[in-house]
This record gives structure tokens, C-alpha cells and sequence, in this order.
């Protein structure tokens, strides 16, 4: 375990992209003092933020305040960050592999662009979470991110596979222009959920303000449900699959892009209320 | 001063194919000999002059709207960091002005001639070229759907025509004229296409591509410009095509003209499950008419960025892909349109369009009359140039990169069948020496004496595409700018234009329809000469 406390705080962001277990894995403490970080558009050393115990090991913990840094777990493949307090922007961009878990909020793009791996975000997060950085058309393409709180705009914007799962509820554009994949919203979302959307399916339990461009197609009657709650009780996240407590009302859209994706939104049966 | 001694020289321009040879610069250009001059030591290396694109998109509001579109291949592309000698910049498919420069030279390129200039953003590109460093500039001018030389020649007024279209020349400070989509493009502002040669454009009652390009052709001739017509055929990537280009040329017997990205403009097939190469049928009829030139407009298998005058074409390109889509409506002059594309050897139009720009180059016989391009960046970008190089000089490779091509290929391509491999001095040809003599640029292409001296020097090597992606040396003007991957300058490259002569009474005859429809005042219409840099006026042969 390689331990990072944060002893100053930025006061322009923070560019740590060598956060990494990638970049650490090999590093004894003297290489992983003199590491590089971007202090707005200044070079310094990692140890003028950090105090750095231990060396040479796959799994970090870092600590503090550090709303201000960027880029944590970019593109890792294998290995474990642990992160007490909040963190900035991009943590776990284009991750391939591994395990991220923050004790606090995350910024904006978490998991952005990432192929797999699982991220869990205990606090809230920002927008685009799982998204496809602007330009881009593919945005997630496979893991789990599972975000406690609440999330921002364009929640798995363009994503083309894996999961997300808010606790909370989301702003606006929640899957939107998805390609696939499979987005929980437990708390709801606000408007244009699924717009553009052309296949994927997003699941809330609260009730969401559809677009014109969504039809009804009834309720849902498949095991896919039961399968997805098996996965997600393994995270402790509890989705309700049981006929006698309620079922999902599909709709299908956004027919202004092809309408293949899905909205599956929960509907407690009267006898169970 | 500069000796560049004991290298094997191609310099086709004078016959000389791979003789060792020293080549002296003084002043910027060729000289017989010098004394007390840098040397350097070129034994064993391969001596080209600076490559010359005639065809490319570089500057201007087209391509700057493909680099904003595509900020998703900024963070993957090449990056330029500032220091003494250089600019920041960025490559990738669409790459910002002073990497332009620099990777055009970096490959030993020296002469580029940005393609497709609508009268209304000529500012906008010269202010663009002016930070293309290095490299020496043209530009042509778009007219094939120029509102008011479309009116012009409907109404059979062929003179004022030619008066407006050499107005324009001068206003937009170009160095010749290019036809996008004869009437085209002006009917897709209804809603249309000019997808017949013979039948009149949506809003004219007679006019015809086919008077288009005839006429515009003849203006050309006449005036004397240098460069003839460049021409971008109608129906541009249609399946089947190959009837209307072929149709195109007959129109223009008698003519010169230079046809543009020939390789968009060879399909046969019904549509795109029938698609096939009709390069043979094409190359037959090209390699028995003279007064054509043309270009390869090959395509490379990777993603790029598409980018036309051809708003249409664009469109349906946009349905077809999904991808995003930018349209730009050039008020009374043009079109445009952008498209990110990604072409892949698994995909079957793509692989006939792959083979068809390989084939083109194959099967035309002189090398004086077909030139090294990719259309950049529509068929692949520019600094990819070594990797056709490569697939033009080993016939195996070709064989080798088929294998990769679909099963279903068989009998739609004819490049199983060529085993010609291009000669070093060939190469020379259709990367120098010819594309400059088309351009009518006289001093580019050559080491003759009183020629630029623009050199590039190659390590001898058995991999192709490394050695020309890697000249040794590349010199311009006599300055050594490339120094073993190092940008050792930046010089102010010059723009070539040309300024044909037209009746005073022009732009009296403009002013009031110009006035009528343009969001712009007509003083602030042309671009000043001041804001060209380092400009050079070349001579027309007027004869009118």
C-alpha cells in the first residue's frame, strides 16, 4: 500500500495523472517523490502536495481534500485506489482495469470513456459520468460505476456497454445518445432522460418526465431484471424484481434516433402499497 | 550558399534519373557551381526536389470548421510544443496552420496548393496560409456555383462572364479556378443535386452542368492561367459514376484541364452492394487524351475527416455514416460540408476505394499526367503520402495489404492483376516534377539551373515509407529547414498568384448585384494585397 496524504491545497487544479497503480507499481518512494504534476501550467514535484509513505505496491490510498486533482487512475489497468476525501475531475478516465473507491464526491467525467473496471463513489459525483468526452462517439464501453449520492448532466452520455447505478437522483440528459448498456437511476432523474437514445436501457424507481418521443410497450416480462439484481446485490444495491411488489412499464425510444433503447420505470402495485 | 555533393539525384525535369551529381544553391536558387559554400555530404543518400501537392485543404473555412468539429482527435494527435525555431500546433486529420507547415516540410514537401477558396472566405485563407510556414502557397478559386456567373452564362453572356470570373481571380487572390459540382452545389440550396450533365439546375431553365464546365474551362484557356481548369467532377462517390466522368472529359476535348481525386470519380455498380472499380475503363480513355491531368485522390484505411465544397454529397455521406455533420451555406458562392469518417479494409466500398486510387496510379502510363494526393484530408491525411509511396514501389506489399480486403472483393478491383512497381524517379515525377509543371509553376519540381532551390536528401533505405517519411535533409530557398527530424527554420514561404486582366467595367456590373444579396459591403469584398504574404504574381499567356 502506498499511502498519499495531501498537505496543500492547490489553488489551480492539480494534474496527477501519474496517479496510477500503473505508474506506482514499480516506483520505489525517492522515484515516486520526484513524480511530475501540473500545477496549472507548472511543473512540480508530487511530494510538494504529498506526504508519501511506502513504495512499490499496486494498491494507493490517498487522503485529503483534493477537490482540486485531476485525472486520478487514468487509463489503469490493474491495481486499487482508495481515496478518503473528495476528488476532481476525470478520476478513472479510460480506465481499463482495477478498482477505484472514493469515501466522498467526485467531479465531473468519472469513469469517462472507461473500458472496465469498477468504480464506487460513496458520495456524489459530477456530470458526465461514464460519458464520451466531447467529439467523441463511444463514450463507457464496459465496467461498473456505482455513484451513492447524486450525478450531474449526461450520465453515460454515449456509453455502448457496462452499468451505471445512482443512488441519488440526476440532472438533466441522463443516457443521452446512448448506445447500450444499462444505467440505474434509483432516485429518478430530471428531464430528457434517454433523449437521442438509440439502444441501452435505463431503469429509475422514481417516476421520470418522458419525452414525446418515447411510446409505451407495456410491462416488462423478462429475467433480465432478476439477473441484474443479482449482480447489483453483490454491491449491495437493492433493485426490485418481485412481481408481487410491483413491475417495470417499458417505453421505447427516442424514435427521433431509431427508438431501440429502452425506459423501464419501477410502478408499485396497488396491493403492495 | 550551399553544396549538396555526391548524392544520387532524380530530378526528372532534366532527365536526370539517379546519377551522382552535386547540387549548389546560391540566393535561394539552383546554380551551376559555388565556391566556399556549406557543404553537405549527401554520398550514399537520394536527392529529390521539394515534393509539390496540387491538391490539398489546408487553410481556409472549411478545414478550420473540421478542426473544431473534431476535438476528439486533438488529444490523440501529434503535438508541436513552442520553442525557439517552431509555433505550437497540433497534427491529426485536420492540423492547425504552422504544423501544417511543418509536417508538409517534415516530409519534404515545399509547394502546397489549398484547393477549394470561396470568393467570400479568400481572407480568411490567406490569413491562414500566411502562418502555413515553410512551405510556398497557391490557392484556386470555387466558381463552379457562383451565383452570378451561373446567371451570366444562362443568359448566354459568355464575355461578362469571363470579365467576372477574372474580377474574381484578382479579388480573391488565387492562382487559378476549380469547379466543385458544376451546379451542384447551387442546387442543393433547393433541396437538389446535378446528378445529369445534360439536364438543366434546379432555379436555371436551361443552364446545364455540362455548359458549366465547358465554359469554365474556356474561360481558363483564355485568360491563360497557368493551372487549367481543376475540376471535381459531378457525382462525386456514386456508385456508377465513372459514366458521368467520362462524360465530363469528353466535354472538355480540346480543353487542358486537371480532373481532381480522380479515385471518387471511378465506380461502376448500380449501388453501393454492386460497387466496383471501373479504373481500367477510365485510365484507357485518360491515357489517350493529353490535354488532361489528373490526381489520385487516394484513400488510406484509417479515420480521417471528410471535407467538400460538395454540400450534398456530404449529406447523404452524413445519413450513410450517422456521424457528425457540419454544413456551411457560402451565400451566393458555394457550399460545404464535414464529415468524420473512418475508412475500413473490412468494408467493401471502402476497399474498392482503396484499390481504385492504387489502381489509377498504376494504370495511367505517364507519370508526367497523375499526381500523388489523398484529397487531404478526404482520402487519408497528407503526412501518410510514404505509405502509398510504399504500396506504389513493391507490388508484394500490395499483395500482402489485400489479404485484409473482404472475400467479396474478388473480381470488383483490379489490383490483383498490376504488377507494376514504381521507379525512385517515377516517384519524383508524381510527387515534384509533374504536379508543378501542372500548376505551371516553373521554378518548382526541378533542379534545374535558376530553379527554387527546394531539395529534399533521403538516407537510402530499404523501408520506403520510413525513408520518405524521414528525408535526411529537406532545404528550402537554399536553408536547410529539416535536419534529421530536427526543424532547424521557419521561413515565410511565398504565394503564388496571378492577376488576369478583365474589362474596368466589371465591377460596376457587380457592385449592384453583389450589394442586392450579399451580407457584406462590396469594399470590404476583396483581399487586400497587403495581407498576402511574400506574394508572386505569375504571368498569364492572355490572348483574348
Amino acid at each position: 500500500m502506498i499511502h498519499l496524504r495531501l498537505k496543500r491545497l492547490p489553488s489551480v487544479p492539480l494534474e496527477a495523472e501519474v496517479l496510477t497503480p500503473d505508474v506506482l507499481r514499480d516506483l520505489g518512494h525517492r522515484e515516486i517523490c520526484g513524480l511530475t504534476v501540473y500545477h496549472g501550467k507548472r511543473q512540480l514535484r508530487l511530494d510538494e502536495f504529498f506526504e508519501i509513505e511506502g513504495e512499490k505496491s499496486e494498491h494507493l490510498h490517498l487522503e485529503g481534500d483534493m477537490h482540486k486533482l485531476r485525472w486520478v487512475g487514468r487509463s489503469m489497468t490493474s491495481g486499487s485506489i482508495r481515496i478518503t476525501g473528495n476528488i476532481g475531475m476525470h478520476l478513472g478516465s479510460q480506465m481499463r482495469g482495477g478498482v477505484i473507491e472514493v469515501d466522498g464526491d467526485a467531479g465531473d467525467w468519472l469513469g469517462a470513456e472507461m473500458r472496465s473496471g469498477t468504480i464506487r463513489v460513496h458520495g456524489s459525483a459530477g456530470g458526465q459520468v461514464g460519458a464520451a468526452y466531447r467529439g467523441s462517439p463511444t463514450g463507457m464501453r464496459n465496467g461498473f460505476i456505482h455513484v451513492g449520492g447524486q450525478a450531474g448532466m449526461e450520465v453515460g452520455m454515449r456509453m455502448r456497454r457496462g452499468t451505471i447505478v445512482v443512488g441519488g437522483s440526476v440532472r438533466d440528459f441522463a443516457g443521452l445518445q446512448m448506445k447500450g448498456g444499462t444505467i440505474v437511476l434509483l432516485g429518478g432523474g430530471e428531464i430528457r432522460s434517454g433523449a437521442w437514445m438509440t439502444r441501452g436501457t435505463i431503469i429509475s424507481l422514481e417516476p421520470l418526465q418522458l419525452m414525446p418521443t418515447f411510446r409505451s410497450a407495456g410491462i416488462l416480462d423478462s429475467p433480465f431484471l432478476a439477473v441484474l439484481a443479482r449482480f447489483l446485490a453483490v454491491y449491495g444495491i437493492e433493485l426490485p424484481s418481485c412481481a408481487s411488489l410491483g413491475h417495470y412499464l417499458r417505453y421505447t425510444g427516442d424514435a427521433a434516433a431509431g427508438g431501440q433503447g429502452e425506459l423501464l420505470l419501477w410502478h408499485v402495485s396497488a396491493s403492495a402499497s | 550558399m550551399l553544396r549538396i555533393k555526391g548524392g544520387r539525384v532524380y530530378d526528372p525535369a532534366n532527365g536526370i534519373d539517379g546519377q551522382i551529381k552535386d547540387i549548389c544553391i546560391r540566393d535561394g536558387r539552383i546554380v551551376e557551381s559555388v565556391e566556399s559554400a556549406t557543404e553537405i555530404d549527401a554520398t550514399g543518400m537520394i536527392v529529390f526536389p521539394g515534393g509539390v501537392d496540387v491538391h490539398t485543404h489546408v487553410a481556409g473555412g472549411a478545414i478550420n470548421f473540421a478542426r473544431a468539429m473534431t476535438p476528439e482527435d486533438h488529444r490523440r494527435a501529434q503535438a508541436f510544443v513552442r520553442s525557439q525555431s517552431r509555433r505550437s500546433g497540433l497534427g491529426g486529420f485536420a492540423p492547425t496552420t504552422f504544423a501544417t507547415g511543418y509536417l508538409y516540410a517534415g516530409m519534404g514537401w515545399t509547394t502546397v496548393n489549398e484547393a477549394a477558396v470561396p470568393v467570400l472566405s479568400a481572407r480568411h485563407t490567406h490569413e491562414e496560409l500566411s502562418d502555413v510556414p515553410i512551405v510556398d502557397k497557391s490557392c484556386l478559386v470555387l466558381m463552379a456555383n457562383n451565383e452570378i456567373v451561373l446567371d451570366l452564362l444562362e443568359e448566354g453572356e459568355y464575355e461578362q462572364a469571363k470579365n467576372v470570373v477574372a474580377w474574381y481571380i484578382n479579388a480573391a487572390k488565387a492562382y487559378g479556378v476549380k469547379a466543385v459540382n458544376a451546379g451542384g452545389v447551387a442546387a442543393w440550396k433547393w433541396g437538389h443535386d446535378a446528378k445529369q450533365l445534360s439536364s438543366s439546375i434546379a432555379g436555371y431553365h436551361k443552364l446545364t452542368p455540362a455548359d458549366i464546365i465547358s465554359q469554365l474551362a474556356r474561360i481558363v484557356d483564355e485568360l491563360g492561367l497557368p493551372h487549367p481548369l481543376h475540376l471535381h467532377c459531378n457525382n462525386l462517390g456514386a456508385p456508377g459514376n465513372v459514366k458521368t466522368t467520362l462524360e465530363t472529359m469528353q466535354l472538355l476535348e480540346g480543353r487542358r484541364a486537371h480532373i481532381a481525386h480522380m479515385q471518387y470519380h471511378a465506380y461502376g455498380g448500380d449501388d453501393w452492394h454492386s460497387m466496383r472499380s471501373e479504373s481500367v475503363q477510365l485510365a484507357d480513355y485518360f491515357n489517350s487524351h493529353p490535354n488532361l491531368t489528373t490526381d489520385a485522390g487516394a484513400v488510406l484505411f484509417g479515420d480521417t475527416v471528410t471535407i467538400t465544397a460538395d454540400g450534398p454529397w456530404q449529406y447523404l455521406l452524413y445519413k450513410l455514416t450517422g456521424r457528425k455533420w457540419g454544413n456551411l451555406d457560402v451565400e451566393n458562392e458555394t457550399g460545404c460540408g464535414i464529415v468524420p469518417y473512418t475508412y475500413k479494409p473490412s468494408n467493401l466500398v471502402n476497399a474498392v476505394q482503396w484499390a481504385v486510387g492504387l489502381e489509377l496510379l498504376l494504370l495511367i502510363d505517364d507519370p508526367w499526367r497523375v499526381y500523388l494526393t489523398t484529397d487531404h484530408p478526404n482520402g487519408a491525411c497528407f503526412w501518410r503520402y510514404p505509405e502509398i509511396i510504399r504500396l506504389l514501389m513493391s507490388a508484394d506489399f500490395r499483395q500482402e495489404c489485400m489479404r485484409s480486403l473482404p472475400a467479396r472483393i474478388k473480381g470488383r478491383i483490379e489490383l490483383p492483376e498490376l504488377n507494376r512497381e514504381y521507379s525512385l524517379g517515377e516517384i519524383a515525377i508524381i510527387s515534384s516534377a509533374g504536379p508543378a509543371r501542372a500548376l505551371g509553376l516553373t521554378n518548382k519540381g526541378s533542379l534545374g539551373i535558376g530553379c527554387d532551390g527546394d531539395v529534399v536528401i533521403y538516407n537510402r533505405s530499404d523501408d520506403v515509407a520510413q525513408m520518405f517519411g524521414h528525408p535526411r535533409y529537406v532545404i528550402k530557398g537554399g536553408e536547410i529547414i529539416i535536419d534529421d527530424g530536427e526543424i532547424r527554420g521557419a521561413p515565410q514561404g511565398r504565394e503564388f498568384l496571378v492577376q488576369p486582366s478583365f474589362d474596368p467595367q466589371t465591377e460596376e456590373y457587380l457592385r449592384p448585384r453583389f450589394e442586392d444579396c450579399y451580407t457584406m459591403s462590396f469594399e470590404n469584398y476583396p483581399v487586400e494585397m497587403h495581407r498576402i504574404e511574400q506574394p508572386e504574381i505569375h504571368q498569364c499567356r492572355q490572348n483574348a
